[in-house]
């Protein structure tokens, strides 16, 4: 029973992260119909900014972590943030009514040149993030196991709450938010109406690359290791999240990536960490055996 | 106010308008009638850049829009209530509506008290999905979408298509009020012919993608030919 909780504490953590990324997927799936394959490597880069943004820091005398930690998050969006926008600038706008498969292959080679560019400056090898954050609180001794949420993880998941709840709040209430889902919907209607498409899509991949910025920062606090391959992984699974919450769905990305980081926590907890990834991918084929528009999609009837 | 000369569009390798000229003087409703596949909805939504001119000019209060971007097209005063209404389907009609004052924010308030009281069937239906909406009411929106913006001259593709005849009466009684009451400019595409040369003040006949025809409604109204091709046995409607 102890054992179990902690797996699940384990797991939510894991699936704050993937369900950040997922959201950036999912979006921009939504709004140009394309998966953005750079997206993981755009989280990568997220995980490495935090980390030079923790040594500047360091060197600059910032020695509260906090403090470290609230400047380091802003300064990681914003910058990933650019790197998000440029993708899009640079690897799909120009291909934007060009056949489909066009931008998909500019996204798998924009997602190889972000890898050997980070490679290049950063080196291969990985990266180290010393702990800055220990302790926690136990919330229950059971014989001889302790369960425990560390500080690192309360961090996490109460950073992703916060986020999500703004972020939903913003697509569901603000006019950009209203431009976007308009844009989803019928992007030649929208600009009739008098949409900056080109803008609206621009700020999609900004606002995606954010939230994978948050996701690169918690990535970096929670293993203390980054190195330029990570956002293969992490990407695929924050994809598999998307596909298996219903990709273009914001609800069904956030609650893929709570069942994927579940999934992995407790199949590594009971069965073999070797396998923990094939589990992942296997309860998303499943999922999509039976519901093909995955858990929370809607299937694609309702055209008028 | 739009003067269109010698257009010519179309799409992919099909041409669709063959050098279209055409005047909509500033306060007048000018209807363009015209078989199925005659280049109506083209010639209305290339009027917003979309498709592209090929060649010639389209004018907007003395502004050349040939080469605008759609969203700025519409931003100095056109809305365009388009074939297919194409409502958001999974947005309300508040929503709809509110999307409809992207260029207008400012005016939302106001816009939406005017838009219920054309159409109160909108108000009882403010939060339904505009998916769900029967036919007759999603065309209400969608011309009460266009009026959100306060456009200085309004664009409508066959408002009547496939509505009941009370419905169509409702339809045309509104684009009668706004033109007379705010002096709002109206180019009204119809197949609804009859109904629509009475409404406008001047009218123009497109065959082909060119216009073969034009004249003050009542004149078209006369029209021997007009009256063979788009009046024939339509006439009690
Ligand atoms: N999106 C499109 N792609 C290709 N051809 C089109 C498209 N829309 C219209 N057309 C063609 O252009 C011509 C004019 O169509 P349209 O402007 O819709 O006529 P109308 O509105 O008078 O019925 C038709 O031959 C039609 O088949
Ligand atoms: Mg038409």
């Amino acid at each position: 029973m102890e054992y179990l909780l902690q797996q699940i504490i384990n797991g939510l953590t894991l699936g704050a992260i993937y369900g950040l990324i997922a959201i950036g997927y999912t979006m921009v799936y939504g709004i140009i119909g394309m998966i953005n394959f750079a997206h993981g490597d755009v989280f990568m880069i997220g995980a490495f900014i935090s980390i030079i943004t923790f040594a500047l820091l360091w060197m600059g005398g910032v020695t509260s972590i906090p403090l470290a930690i609230v400047l380091v998050l802003f300064t990681t969006m914003l910058f990933t943030a650019v790197y998000g926008w440029t993708v899009e600038r640079i690897a799909y706008r120009p291909l934007r009514g060009s056949f489909r498969l066009a931008p998909l292959i500019s996204a798998i080679g924009m997602s190889i040149f972000l890898q050997n560019y980070v490679q290049l400056l950063q080196g291969a090898r990985i990266k180290p993030l010393p702990p800055l954050i220990s302790g926690g609180i136990v919330l229950m001794e059971g014989d001889g196991f302790a369960v425990q949420i560390n500080y690192t993880q309360m961090i996490i998941i109460a950073v992703t709450v916060a986020l999500m709840t703004a972020f939903t709040l913003l697509i569901t209430r603000t006019p950009l938010g209203r431009a976007q889902r308009a844009c989803e919907q019928d992007r030649g209607m929208a600009a009739l109406l008098g949409v900056d498409v080109d803008r609206t899509i621009s700020l999609t991949f900004v606002m995606g690359a954010a939230l994978a910025a948050v996701a690169g920062l918690m990535f970096a606090l929670y293993y203390g290791v980054v190195d330029f391959f990570i956002g293969f992984l992490a990407g695929l699974k924050a994809f598999t999240a998307a596909v298996l919450g219903g990709i273009g769905s914001l609800p069904g990305a956030m609650l893929g990536g709570i069942l994927i980081g579940l999934i992995e926590a407790l199949w590594s907890g009971y069965f073999s960490v070797e396998y923990k990834d094939v589990a992942a991918f296997a309860v998303l084929v499943l999922v999509l055996v039976f519901r093909p528009t995955g858990l929370l999609g809607r299937p694609e009837i309702e055209k008028v | 106010m739009l003067t269109i000369a010698g257009l010519s569009t179309g799409y992919g390798h099909i041409e669709a308008l063959r050098g279209v000229d055409l005047e909509v003087r500033a306060g007048e409703i000018v209807t363009l009638i015209g078989a199925n596949g005659a280049g109506k909805s083209t010639l209305l939504m290339s009027v917003c850049g979309s498709p592209r001119a090929w060649r010639g000019r389209i004018l907007f209060e003395g502004r050349d829009i040939t080469r605008m971007p759609t969203f700025e097209i519409v931003r100095l005063g056109i809305a365009q209530s388009p074939e297919g209404r194409r409502i958001f389907p999974r947005m309300t009609v508040l929503e709809n509506l509110q999307m409809g004052a992207t260029t207008a924010p400012e005016h939302f308030e106001d816009g939406l008290r005017r838009v219920f009281k054309l159409f109160p069937r909108l108000e009882e239906r403010r939060l339904q999905r505009g998916g769900t909406l029967s036919g007759g009411e999603q065309q209400m929106l969608s011309i009460g979408r266009a009026l959100m913006s306060r456009p200085r001259l309004l664009l409508l593709d066959e408002p009547s298509l496939g509505l009941a005849p009370m419905i169509v009466k409702q339809i045309f009684q509104v684009i009668r009020e706004v033109n007379e009451q705010e002096g709002m400019t109206v180019f009204l595409v119809e197949q609804n012919a009859f109904h629509a040369l009475r409404l406008a003040h001047r009218g123009y006949v497109m065959m082909n993608g060119r216009i073969t025809l034009s004249g003050t409604g009542r004149e078209l109204l006369a029209n021997r030919e007009v009256r063979a091709a788009y009046l024939e046995g339509g006439h009690g409607a």
